[in-house]
């Protein structure tokens, strides 16, 4: 909605053709046009494209295809396997850059202490801090990776690095139950999302004109997300639900002008949509007896979720590049509330830096610059390393020293072991103990808070300053409590500090949400006491440090400028 | 949707350093529980979280057994349904059973190339010190490759 780093997307956009070739060129197999087939799009092979962004692929392999690329370009002896990294460390000498990390292994009793001169953070986004819609086997059930606990953000921010619009969250709004994509669907197959009734409700009247209070956002040529969902939302409040993806009349369009073996195809490609990225809803399919051509699935909005990568642009605060007229100063009027020990402007002298000397970071990581996806992530990654090796050489008299001798870091690793070995004889039953709290308990508490207080789905995803005060005083003590959290094996070590990283890179969103006093995002929350979108205002970036000693939060404003002309994406 | 192991197909990898489904897992889900302490069923694998399982099929793919199926989420999905695939070096093969009956099968290609024989840098040219504090990758210039559209910048 109008804020976004143009410099890192500008800068994106002309690195990621590179990346797309390379996986063709290593073995993805992409769709071409007729008489393509053979082409590669190195040499002019035109895609099948799906929308105005994306293109057509077989994907099953691209995880794979890519890693397989990356091990043999790194040599397996630098890889360091089923290792989790929960802590960065800062150097003893400057605060303000990284000297190392801090890990475990899953495996085996061993910890991993690096000392790196740059490193690059990288660990996605944050899933499972709002409670799911399913809460049995079927928690697990996220539409984004579920492994993803935030740890990107929360590690930085405690190595105190800047964080950017950790308020804009994602709620897609996806097939019901299984989470399966609706992109292909309404982009390729061009299927119509439709009310109980059978109405294409986007296009009613009545429905553009509860849009227009999102001037100019609602003129844009594609529709954003968070609008659409606005009016999915708005359906299902009037009682015209459940809301349909119209499948059945998308493929019977389609078929008209088919031959039976190209049908067979047709039905071929809207099951590889599901059984390439999301298996998951091939099986709910299956299990309700549902055939795509012959009965029509339901959508429904999720829990929300944090990345930058996708229809979310939180993530850090990050150096971009010099030659695309990016502001190198910090010209408004709350310029005096951002810290002084950090950069003015958009560029800082490494690109995909952050504001913590030699920490850098991609993907999920970089803050508003979203809509990058696979591709534009893995040419993030490689922009960042780059810029890494310029900086080790820079440093490369200057090796990095830890700021915490390393027994105290072990001791802070492994204390949840602690926990659970100093207090597992005081009771019976194992997971009721007044000394202890469980990951899993930790992180339903945390979900309750989350979904109640904070714009969770129990709300309609509507909050205010009164709940998100309830929130912070609840979070507070969870965030005490997770001092006490227990684990009994290595794996729930694991999980242990999984729902640490996962408290900060909440309390980090709802810090955010109460300083924005807007609904930017209607859609994926509502502020019910700032319920407009505020240009005058709030067009801005809301940027915000942590102090891991005070444990306290600091916010401020950045100014939002735009480096591309943006009235051509507006009828 | 977890994952299962059916006790007569899982051979423990044949007691192998590496377990394929534990080693894949990218959650930490699946354990070998090498002697029966946790199951049961000693040197056979298992979900040991299944409500965190997110039915990535990375287990179910990669067991050389083809041990390891999906009973869908049971909070969620009706009994009954299946589906499963076997991967070869090209294709990956869906066979999908509905709650009532109902069968279909797929098959997808899944990669162009030989696995486990790419070699990132063949024919690449090599990285220039002299460029890296500029925009581009070391590939850039290489033909077939687009220039971007500078002319939209509207600041410089």
């Amino acid at each position: 909605m109008g804020i976004t780093r143009d410099d890192l997307t500008y800068d994106l956009g002309r690195h990621v053709d590179d990346s797309v070739h390379l996986f063709e060129e290593w073995g993805l197999p992409i769709w071409k046009q007729p008489g393509d087939e053979d082409k590669p799009l190195m040499a002019g092979g035109q895609p099948v494209r799906s929308g105005k962004w994306q293109i057509l692929i077989n994907g099953e392999s691209y995880k794979p295809i890519v890693a397989e690329a990356a091990r043999r370009a790194l040599g397996p002896e630098c890889i360091d396997e089923h290792v989790v990294i929960v802590k960065l460390v800062n150097d003893r000498r400057d605060p303000n850059r990284i000297a190392g990390a801090i890990g475990f292994s899953l495996r085996e009793h061993r910890i991993y202490v690096y000392r790196c001169t740059a490193c690059l953070l990288v660990a996605g986004g944050c899933v499972g801090i709002f409670r799911p819609r399913s809460v049995g086997e079927g928690a697990g059930l996220t539409w984004y990776p579920a492994w993803n606990a935030g740890s990107t953000y929360a590690m930085a921010a405690e190595a105190g690095a800047e964080l950017t619009m950790m308020e804009s969250r994602f709620v897609p709004v996806r097939f019901k139950d299984g989470y399966g994509p609706v992109g292909a669907w309404f982009l390729f197959f061009k299927a119509k999302a439709v009310n109980a009734d059978g109405e294409d409700y986007l296009a009613r009247p009545e429905v553009q004109q509860l849009l227009e209070a999102y001037f100019p956002y609602n003129r844009a040529y594609v529709t954003p997300s968070c609008l659409r969902n606005h009016v999915f939302l708005n359906e299902l409040r009037e009682g015209r639900g459940p809301i349909y993806i119209d499948t059945v009349s998308a493929l019977g369009q389609l078929a008209e002008r088919m031959t039976p073996k190209e049908i067979k195809h047709l039905e071929a490609e809207a099951w590889e949509d599901f059984l390439d990225m999301c298996i998951g809803q091939a099986g709910v399919w299956a299990g309700e007896n549902s055939e795509p051509e012959k009965r029509n699935s339901e959508l429904m909005s999720t829990e929300p979720y944090l990345l930058g990568s996708h229809s979310g642009g939180c993530g850090l605060w990050v150096s971009g590049p010099t030659d695309v007229g990016a502001p190198t100063d910090e010209d408004h009027p709350e310029a005096d509330r951002i810290p002084d020990h950090l950069p003015a402007g958009w560029n800082w002298g490494y690109r995909s830096m952050t504001t913590v000397a030699g920490l850098f970071t991609a993907a999920d990581g970089v803050g508003a610059s979203g809509h990058k996806f696979s591709s534009g992530s893995h040419a993030e990654g490689r922009i960042a390393v780059k810029a890494m090796i310029a900086f080790a050489i820079d440093h490369r008299d200057d090796p990095p020293q830890l700021d915490t001798p390393v027994d105290e870091l072990v001791a802070e690793v492994y204390r949840p072991v602690r926990n659970f070995l100093e207090h597992r004889d005081y009771s019976t039953a194992i997971d009721v103990n007044p000394h202890y709290i469980t990951p899993r308990m930790l992180q339903l508490r945390l979900q309750k808070i989350m979904d109640e207080y904070a714009a969770g789905v129990a709300t309609g995803y509507r909050t205010n300053a009164k709940m998100m005060e309830m929130a912070e005083g609840k979070l507070a003590m969870l965030k005490e409590d997770a001092l006490q959290l227990r684990a009994k094996d290595l794996h729930e070590l694991l999980r242990a500090w999984e729902n640490r990283h996962r408290i900060l890179a909440a309390e980090a969103h709802l810090k955010h949400l109460q300083f924005r006093e807007e609904s930017r995002y209607p859609g994926f929350y509502y502020r019910t006491d700032f319920k407009t979108v505020d240009d005058a205002h709030w067009k801005c970036f809301v940027n915000s440090i942590y102090d891991r000693k005070t444990k306290t939060w600091t916010l401020f404003k950045r100014k939002y400028l735009d480096l591309i002309d943006k009235a051509v994406s507006y009828k | 949707m977890p994952s299962f192991v059916r006790i007569e197909k899982c051979d423990a990898c044949k007691g192998l350093e590496r377990i394929a489904c534990e080693y894949i897992c990218p959650h930490d889900l699946m354990k070998l529980d090498r002697d029966g302490g946790d199951t049961g069923h000693a040197m056979k694998a298992y979900n040991q979280e299944p409500e965190q399982c997110w039915e990535c099929y990375a287990c179910v793919k990669d067991c050389p057994k083809q041990a390891i199926e999906v009973r869908h989420y049971a909070d969620v999905v009706p009994l009954g349904a299946s589906v499963q695939p076997l991967r070869t070096s090209d294709a990956i093969m869906w066979t999908i059973k509905f709650r009532n009956g109902t069968m279909k099968r797929f098959k997808f290609p899944i990669r162009t190339t030989v696995a486990g024989a790419l070699d990132p840098y063949a024919g690449k040219p090599g990285a220039e010190l002299a460029n890296i504090g500029k925009p581009g990758f070391f590939t850039t210039g290489v033909a077939g490759l687009r220039a971007a559209a500078s002319d939209q910048l509207i600041r410089t």
